[in-house]
């Protein structure tokens, strides 16, 4: 990885993110990369969507609590 | 309702009415992992079955649905296990995990920018209460390709860890990794073009 990282890489990190915890050169990357990014921002909001929404989707409203 | 005296008295095994309640949400559950409407009946009942003759190990110290889940889980595992014995993940000569890749690299360009950057989806989570919704979701988890919807599922339905994913399927923690990233990047994009970017 370049000091600066790409979409692309960057991307795969906030995936990985969700799976282990990151290194702190994987960190700083992030921290470089997304205060200047608007669409890596809103795909790391969409990877907490996307989890929640296979949780709420298996556990739609016709079984009983 | 019969579900509720069933969770509230506790160790008290839940009749197979009581159980059969479940069914539906079992289903859904099963479905998204193995994306097989008959295979996931066949879980869907073994389950069912377990739970009635196993009625007694029902130890009232979680709720039926939880105890139903634990119980599909490990049918849900087993049958994966068969499959990737079947259809292992890795001896791959076939296409579509070449033409997966090719669609990754489409999403971005070649300096590593995304050709289309994701757009802000404002407050997605309002979509939860519209049907509608639903049937946007279920069809994008069905375009995603096979075997990174396993891992995907596998993560995110059965709640594995990479690392027990890994065991499963005999792959490595990097290639889960890319499977994963490969998964969340398709259904984003299918969300984004069919829902989120409509409104």
């Amino acid at each position: 990885m370049s000091f600066i990282p790409s979409c692309k890489e960057v991307s795969e990190l906030l995936s990985q993110a969700q799976e282990r915890p990151l290194t702190f050169p994987e960190k700083f990357a992030l921290h470089v990369h997304l205060p200047l990014c608007k669409g890596c921002r809103n795909f790391r909001e969409q990877l907490g969507f996307i989890r929640a929404a296979v949780r709420r989707y298996i556990d739609q409203d016709d079984t009983p609590r | 309702m019969t579900a509720n005296k069933t969770t509230n008295r506790s160790a008290e095994a839940p009749d197979q009415a009581a159980l059969e309640q479940f069914r539906g949400y079992l289903l859904r559950y099963a479905l998204l992992q193995l994306r097989d409407q008959g295979a996931a009946e066949d879980v869907v009942q073994e389950t069912l079955l377990a739970a009635i003759e196993g009625g007694g190990r029902f130890s009232g110290k979680s709720s039926v649905k939880t105890w139903l889940t634990g119980i599909l889980k490990h049918k849900i595992i087993d049958h994966v296990r068969r499959q990737s014995r079947e259809q292992p993940l890795m001896a791959e000569s076939d296409d579509p995990e070449r033409s997966e890749t090719e669609a990754v690299d489409a999403l971005f360009a070649a300096d590593g920018h995304w050709r289309n950057f994701p757009a802000n989806w404002g407050d997605p989570d309002r979509s939860f209460e519209n049907k509608k919704f639903w049937e946007v979701f279920e069809m994008c988890a069905k375009l995603m390709p096979a075997k990174t919807a396993r891992v995907f599922t596998m993560r995110e339905v059965l709640e594995l860890s990479t690392e027990e994913i890994c065991k499963e399927l005999g792959i490595t923690a990097t290639n889960c990794w890319v499977m994963l990233h490969r998964a969340r990047l398709s259904l984003r994009e299918c969300l984004e073009l069919k829902w989120f970017g409509q409104s």
